[in-house]
């Protein structure tokens, strides 16, 4: 099932008096459970695409459909609530609440959601266990790890199950044992929930765990390469 | 809006010391507010209390010519006690006081005095009237304590009064003091003498006469006395209104400096939050927040530190409050010197009403100084947010 599809996405900023094209001229999908990745140098505008398809940003041309719902078409409120329902997002620097437990910071979208206290409890406690940190539930983000922080992130963007999960720079910030780590938990995520991953990524790491590599080049896909399940095994 | 509140509680929890002190100096503000409106409140009612106690009954009648601010006018400023009133002095309802100008000598110094012949046998006024009728052999009398701080006369002094008639004739007599009392009323006090009534009528060859009659505090309609005027106790209390409402301006200042602290370290805060916080921010929105939930989050965040300061207030103002309204406040100056009914001791009065609006005062002044700087969230790129890009 398709879960992403790019059109024609051309993306401009303004830049003094005149525009910097950030994205040109795009054309992307991707499906149910894909574990993918935007690779491609700073200023490449792998970041900006995952904005877009992130509902944070808007196309200024071409079109984006994530889950069927057109980005550039969707109001404040309709893309908060793509956002809320359907996607979880892993930054680079993890954005963790500092003030909130492990627990809290897990909680937080089921809270968005709605769900009941006890619903709340048993998903984030489910969620912390496919991250590892169960017993961390009360610490708060200054007494973790760069690598635990991450996981804390993955164990946010998962415990509500998205259909697609977006990674910027996940391992920029984290030593190869923990990126080795949390790649393989999110891999594991993707293989066992079907949810779909899409990385924006410079990272040899990364990009060994990807199964499917879109390279960019300028604002533009440079390259795209299909990886073989052996192979990756193999890697 | 539930989950407004419960992520503003935690963030506030989280923040630390940083939200107690501003919980601390609003906290501080309510109970200033509160204790000082509530001294206030107090002293109207104790002042009006010892008005109607000491000097003005249920209202009363003045003769047309009578003017309390006027010592000339009062001459001329008394006539027969109309018909209508002696039914009711007779059951004690009412009061007849002739007012008359003279002078004492006290250690041979003249002094100007207000006499007010008054029924000993009266009980509308909690004057000590009785003391008037225990001495058979001489002409008693009871002052005040301003009147006897004043003339230096204490219980048992005799002291030469000295008066005109009806006629404009001089006499002199010696007076005894038989009581002091004291009111916290100034014009009930301050340079008056008080002797029984029928023998300040007998003095003035004035039978019958009266210059004010006071009733009792009754819900009764009054009617209008040919020649007497009509002061209702609202009327002759006017004043104090008046002067609580002169002196709530210049509290009202003080309130005011006070709350612009409290909502400047509150305003503060926010504002430094919006730039400290962008990366939550950005966050709160990659999650699922619209701007306008994540301004509203902060906008409650700010808004909760009033409601940690009421909190707090009780738990401190609370206990501090009850105390001032036991043991009241002294004034730490001689207050029978300000001219006005003024207890030396306030006791504060706090009522619903005064908790209400300050409560609320202070919770709409947090809220909206909260929102104003968080109005910025509202136009902020939360892309550059979660990358927390000062914007």
């Amino acid at each position: 099932m398709e879960i992403i599809r790019i059109k024609n996405l051309t993306k401009r900023f303004p830049m003094g008096k005149g525009e910097f094209t950030a994205l040109r001229d795009i054309n992307l999908e991707f499906g149910t459970g894909e574990f993918a990745g935007l690779i491609g140098p700073s200023g490449s505008g792998k970041t900006t695409l995952l904005n877009i398809v992130g509902s944070l940003d808007v196309p200024s041309e071409g079109e984006v459909f994530v889950l069927g719902k057109s980005i550039g078409n969707l109001s404040s409120r309709e893309a908060a609530q793509l956002r809320k329902k359907n996607m979880g997002f892993i930054f680079q620097s993890y954005n963790l609440l500092q003030v909130h437990t492990v627990f809290e910071n897990v909680e937080f979208p089921l809270l968005l959601l709605k769900y009941n206290a006890t619903e709340r409890k048993k998903m984030v406690m489910d969620a912390l266990e496919w991250v590892g940190l169960t017993d961390k539930e009360k610490s708060k983000p200054p007494q973790l790890s760069g690598g635990e922080c991450q996981r804390v992130a993955i164990a946010r963007a998962m415990v509500k199950r998205p259909s697609l999960v977006l990674a910027d720079e996940p391992t920029a910030n984290l030593d190869a044992k923990n990126s080795h780590h949390i790649l393989q938990t999110m891999e594991k995520l993707n293989r066992e929930l079907k949810t779909t991953f899409l990385f924006a990524t410079h990272d040899d790491k990364v990009i060994n765990y990807l199964h499917r590599k879109i390279y960019l080049l300028d604002g533009r896909v440079d390259n795209e390469e299909i990886v073989e399940h052996s192979q990756i095994i193999q890697s | 809006m539930k989950l407004a509140l419960k992520l503003a509680y935690r963030n506030l929890m989280g923040a630390g010391l940083r939200t107690w002190l501003n919980v601390i100096v609003l906290s501080f503000s309510f109970v200033i507010i509160i204790w000082m409106k509530g001294a206030m409140t107090g002293w109207d009612y104790q002042a009006k209390t010892d008005m109607k106690n000491y000097e003005i009954g249920g209202g009363q009648y003045w003769h047309e010519n009578y003017d309390p601010y006027d010592p000339l006018t009062l001459t001329d400023s008394h006539a027969p006690i109309p018909g209508e009133a002696k039914n009711e002095i007779d059951r004690g309802e009412m009061l007849a006081v002739l007012v008359v100008q003279g002078s004492i000598f006290p250690q041979g110094r003249m002094q100007p005095v207000i006499i007010k012949g008054i029924d000993p046998h009266q009980n509308i006024l909690k004057l000590p009237t009785g003391s008037l009728d225990t001495v058979p052999e001489a002409i008693p009398a009871f002052i005040g304590t301003m009147m006897a701080n004043n003339s230096r006369l204490s219980v048992g002094d005799y002291v030469t009064m000295r008066w005109r008639d009806t006629h404009g004739t001089f006499d002199a007599a010696e007076i005894l003091i038989t009581a002091v009392f004291s009111s916290d009323v100034p014009a009930a006090e301050a340079g008056t003498i008080y002797i029984p009534l029928k023998k300040l009528q007998q003095m003035t060859l004035l039978d019958n006469h009266a210059t004010i009659l006071t009733f009792r505090d009754s819900d009764i309609s009054r009617p209008e006395l040919e020649g007497w005027t009509l002061k209702t106790s609202e009327k002759l209390t006017h004043q104090v209104d008046e002067m609580i409402r002169t002196k709530s301006v210049g509290q009202n200042v003080l309130y005011g400096i006070l709350i612009i602290l409290a909502m400047l370290a509150i305003f503060d805060t926010q504002v430094l939050s919006i730039f400290r916080r962008q990366k939550e921010i950005g966050t709160y929105i990659a999650l699922g927040y619209t701007r306008n939930e994540v301004v509203g989050l902060f906008t409650v965040e700010g808004a909760m530190h009033a409601l940690f300061a009421a909190v707090l207030a009780t738990v401190y103002g609370l206990p501090f409050l009850l105390w001032q309204a036991k043991v009241g406040w002294t004034m730490p100056i001689d207050t029978s010197e300000f001219g006005m009914a003024m207890a030396q001791t306030l006791y504060p009065i706090y009522t619903v009403g005064l908790v209400v609006t300050t409560i609320l005062i202070v919770f709409i002044t947090t809220a909206i100084v909260s929102y104003i700087p968080s109005r910025k969230i509202a136009k902020m790129n939360p892309t550059e947010a979660l990358r927390g890009k000062l914007q």
